[in-house]
């Protein structure tokens, strides 16, 4: 098995320099020392792990860019390019595109006229990709991925604003496993998954506030935000092992372990990797 | 596995709306729920659909694909569904308005232009669809951007400048339903009839004779010369005195014949009251037009008591307004008789813009040209003794003509005999 590559962004410009999501308020900076952290430690908990950890060079005027979940969605050596919904981070796609040039990716557009964000609303479980829609990227866009990639897609409307990415409440854990927080998907969201996720778990309103869903899984290993322990005793009874770590600083801006990270070589539950 | 066919209602409202529009949703529409999802939200706002296509991939990769028409009893309402459901990635098919080249020289379209049928179409201007007018097939659409109006324009009319639609963008055609179009002769299957009850058929033309006496829509009547030479003019003449025939459109022929018939009493030189053949008879016909000719009209000829009975006497009597279309075989002509093919063209599209309904006797030539001036929603009856006559039409796109092959004579008795029953009654 080869050695999992996780692509992250050193948060030397991260701060809250605007609002596009509701966790997000300029009043309510987040502290850079402690934020620096933050993200050393869970970079040092990845490379625990057995991951290599890439680096794309921090850009002033792109506190965002941390985020690199949103880059792009990694197929093989293919990878869709983000086109961000907000004019705010649409600066980041130029970098993203250089380096995933730089380091030998096909960069394909993303369909013209949609908004995509990259893996952050985009994450395959088993042979599905299952897309967040709504919030941040359009079913359009999604649909146009099935023939772009010629890969089962199942579009899912997000309905709750603080829930605004699919990895903010949908975590595939295995090809057939799945954990997410129901109440941010709709109806037919849920059914949807039900039928398609054979192993589905429920995670609770609080821990789902604590990004619970927001988790880096690679091998057995699942990284969370800190304040999730009924996830991580559901995990360790479905042999996984969970690890928590301070990310405070990034939720203030929407976001966590999960965002801060975007796995080059595949997720663990993604079926095209097998 | 491929998705499986869903268990969908293909339409959820018989009864159309006045508001429609054509979206297509694709991907994995059925596993995803999104198709089940946009036809609930269509029904949840308080509109329609109705499933126009739907094809299911074959491979579980393979994306479905459906197209679905949604309806609402107003714009705003439609609008609104639109626009709740292409955040579902349902959209439009023809989001886009139609594009216009300006016309550069005269008498000729761009390259491109959008050739029309005679199905009511419609175009897409600054994002509203405007109904085409003078809908005719084998034209052009021009329009004014100002007014947002479209309307059919031939070839001949086209004028530098004129701005025309090129392309299938932005167009759509409301094709009128053939299983439809017959409800006024529901029980005929097939469009000509060699070998069906006739008075059946008879009975319902004279019912939209009789419907159309009184409605805004005219009754028009296009005629060739064996009306008279059967004998049947007098037919055609109780049938204009009683207020059924609004127009007529017919050629040197037919109205030569019946002038010849009012001065001589003959049709071709034959005696119509006895059959036979009157001495010098072949002169009358020319003679009949001389005499026209010399007066200058038909229409002074009734007045100065020159022509005293016939077909063209009640149409000037009456109001009928006649239109008399030349050939190059014609002799004379009568000075009625116009003479340039696209005058003719252009004086029959003014005078059918109120025709909602048309019978034709015994004219192939005459019929076909008319047929091809004809929107579609104009009910067309034609009566032939050669099926080719009716087969011609349908071929030629008048697919809306109901055929009736029989001789003139007994068809027009039948048909006064009918319409005097529904005075009757």
């Amino acid at each position: 098995m080869s050695t999992p590559q996780i692509l992250m962004c050193p948060p030397q410009f991260y701060g809250i320099e605007y609002e596009i999501n509701p966790w997000m308020s300029t009043a309510r900076q987040a502290d850079h020392a402690l934020a620096n952290q933050q993200w050393a430690d869970l970079r040092a908990i990845l490379e625990k792990t057995g991951s290599t950890i890439a680096e794309v060079v921090p850009v002033a005027g792109l506190p965002d860019l941390v985020f690199t979940a949103n880059a792009a969605l990694v197929f093989g050596k293919r990878a869709v390019l983000a086109h961000f919904k907000h004019a705010q981070r649409q600066g980041e796609e130029v970098h993203f595109r250089a380096w995933l040039e730089a380091n030998g990716w096909e960069v394909i557009a993303p369909p013209p006229n949609f908004s995509f964000e990259g893996a952050g609303d985009a994450l395959f479980c088993g042979d599905t990709l299952f897309a967040g829609y709504r919030m941040r990227s359009d079913a359009r866009g999604h649909q146009a991925i099935v023939e772009l990639l010629g890969v089962r897609v199942l579009p899912l409307e997000l309905v709750d604003p603080y829930y605004y990415h699919l990895d903010t409440c949908f975590c595939p854990l295995a090809p057939d496993e799945a954990i997410y927080f129901p109440a941010a998907f709709d109806d037919y969201g849920r059914r949807v998954l039900a039928e398609n996720v054979p192993h589905l778990h429920e995670v609770a309103e609080v821990e789902a506030r604590n990004f619970a869903c927001n988790a880096v899984v690679v091998g057995k290993s699942v990284i969370t935000n800190t304040g999730c322990p009924e996830l991580h005793s559901l995990l360790r009874s479905l042999d996984y092992n969970p690890v928590d770590t301070p990310l405070s600083e990034f939720v203030k801006a929407g976001g966590s372990a999960k965002c801060l990270t975007l796995r080059l070589d595949g997720e663990e539950a993604a079926g095209w990797k097998v | 596995m491929a998705e499986q066919h869903p268990e969908l209602p293909l339409e959820n409202s018989p009864q159309p709306h006045g508001f429609e529009e054509d979206v297509e949703v694709r991907g994995h529409i059925i596993d995803s729920l999104i198709l089940p999802k946009v036809l609930d939200c269509i029904t949840n706002l308080g509109g329609s659909f109705a499933i126009k296509n739907i094809s299911i991939g074959q491979e579980r990769t393979d994306p479905s694909f459906a197209l679905v028409q949604v309806r609402a009893a107003t714009d705003h309402l439609l609008q609104t569904i639109l626009a709740q459901i292409a955040d579902h990635g349902a959209v439009a098919t023809l989001a886009s308005d139609c594009q216009v080249i300006e016309a550069d020289i005269p008498g000729t379209f761009p390259e491109g232009f959008y050739s029309t049928t005679n199905q009511q179409t419609e175009v897409r201007l600054a994002g509203k669809w405007q109904p085409v007018a003078d809908q005719e097939m084998d034209c052009g659409i021009s329009v004014n951007h100002k007014g947002g109006q479209a309307r059919c324009v031939p070839m001949t009319d086209v004028k530098v400048g004129m701005p025309i639609v090129v392309g299938h963008a932005g167009v759509r055609v409301f094709p009128l339903e053939r299983t439809r179009q017959g409800h006024a002769f529901g029980f005929m299957n097939s469009a000509v009839s060699t070998e069906k009850p006739k008075g059946v058929v008879i009975r319902q033309i004279a019912e939209l004779l009789y419907a159309h006496r009184k409605s805004a829509g005219k009754s028009l009547l296009v005629g060739g010369p064996a009306i008279v030479h059967t004998g049947s003019g007098e037919l055609v003449c109780e049938l204009i005195r009683g207020g059924y025939i609004h127009k007529l459109f017919a050629g040197n022929a037919l109205a030569t014949h019946d002038i010849e018939q009012s001065l001589f009493g003959t049709s071709l030189g034959v005696n119509l009251r006895e059959g036979s053949l009157a001495d010098a008879g072949h002169e009358h016909h020319l003679r009949a037009i001389n005499r026209v000719r010399r007066v200058g009209s038909i229409r002074k000829a009734v007045e100065q008591g020159i022509i005293t009975s016939g077909i063209m006497y009640e149409c000037v009597k009456n109001g009928v307004e006649f239109l008399l279309a030349g050939s190059i075989r014609d002799d004379g002509p009568l000075p009625d008789v116009i003479t340039d093919a696209l005058e003719n063209q252009r004086q029959m599209r003014l005078a059918i813009r109120d025709v909602s309904f048309c019978l034709m006797i015994a004219t192939t030539l005459h019929s076909i040209a008319v047929g091809n001036l004809l929107p579609a929603s104009v009910k067309v009856v034609c009566v032939d003794i050669n099926p080719s006559t009716v087969i011609k039409l349908n071929d030629r796109g008048s697919f809306q003509t109901v055929g009736l092959v029989t001789d003139v004579e007994p068809f027009l008795r039948a048909l006064v005999e009918e319409v005097k029953r529904l005075e009757k009654n």
